[in-house]
């Protein structure tokens, strides 16, 4: 298959890499907006514009993110307020590696895309991205382009 | 009645890559029924096998989540939006 591709500007790259420091030793969590390519491997998906959220589970915010359904809600009204697509999510893994968790593939969705950012001693490092395959076995890598 | 029904994007492939689809109904479930009549393949991610609505699958009318009105009961008039809204969670 083709390798799958996200188009992330280096501002919007920064501000999740911020968020994730901001929020160090929880985690942080938001929406991506942008426009989907046809899914071939010329056409990128584009992501455009952020909107960070809060992280709800205030039982375990270093090793766990929640959004509620109103949350959700208000991406998809901004998106659709932009005239974009509802990309996916990012969120950050406090001293832990870029690489989605098991907890992860229980909760994600086929088709969006999870940037995942790895923020290790209240520092940013590693910046990966992610879909679920449709069969939910696992997931498969998305290479971020980081674009000035 | 006709309701619109709002599709969040990881599920529009299996509604034929439409945002929104209008459908019959005079109650969130008719309505929803109608939906997954329409397109066979979304019934699997929204329902369980016995039928029931995945609890990572949230239903609004309107700004209402449906848990907290008659669930698949709530009435829906012309006019109405239903919302089909994911529940995001994840963590390391």
């Amino acid at each position: 298959m083709n390798a799958m591709r996200l188009k992330l500007g280096e501002a919007l790259a920064g501000r999740i890499r911020a968020h994730g420091v901001q929020t160090y030793p929880h985690e942080c969590c938001g929406a991506l907006l942008g426009r989907d390519g046809d899914g071939a491997a010329e056409t990128p998906r584009v992501v455009s514009d952020l909107v960070p959220l809060a992280n709800r589970r205030d039982d375990s915010p270093r090793n766990r993110f929640e959004l509620t359904p109103d949350d959700v809600r208000l991406a998809e009204k901004a998106a659709r307020e932009r005239g974009v697509d509802l990309l996916g999510w990012y969120h950050s893994h406090p001293d832990a590696p870029a690489r989605p968790s098991e907890y992860d593939r229980d909760h994600a969705w086929p088709w969006y895309s999870y940037i995942i950012v790895s923020v290790q001693k209240g520092e940013p490092r590693d910046m990966t991205s992610w879909r679920l395959q449709d069969d939910r076995a696992a997931y498969d890598p998305e290479t971020i382009e980081i674009a000035g | 009645m006709g309701v619109k029904v709002i599709i969040p994007t990881p599920l529009r492939a299996y509604a034929g890559k439409q945002e929104s689809v209008e459908v019959q109904g005079a109650t969130v479930g008719e309505a929803l029924t109608a939906l997954t009549a329409k397109f066979g393949d979304l019934k699997k991610h929204l329902y369980t096998e016995d039928g029931r609505l995945r609890s990572f699958v949230n239903v609004y009318v309107n700004d209402e989540d449906i848990r907290f009105l008659q669930k698949d009961k709530t009435g829906v008039n012309e006019g109405d939006t239903i919302s089909i809204i994911p529940s995001i969670a994840g963590g390391a």
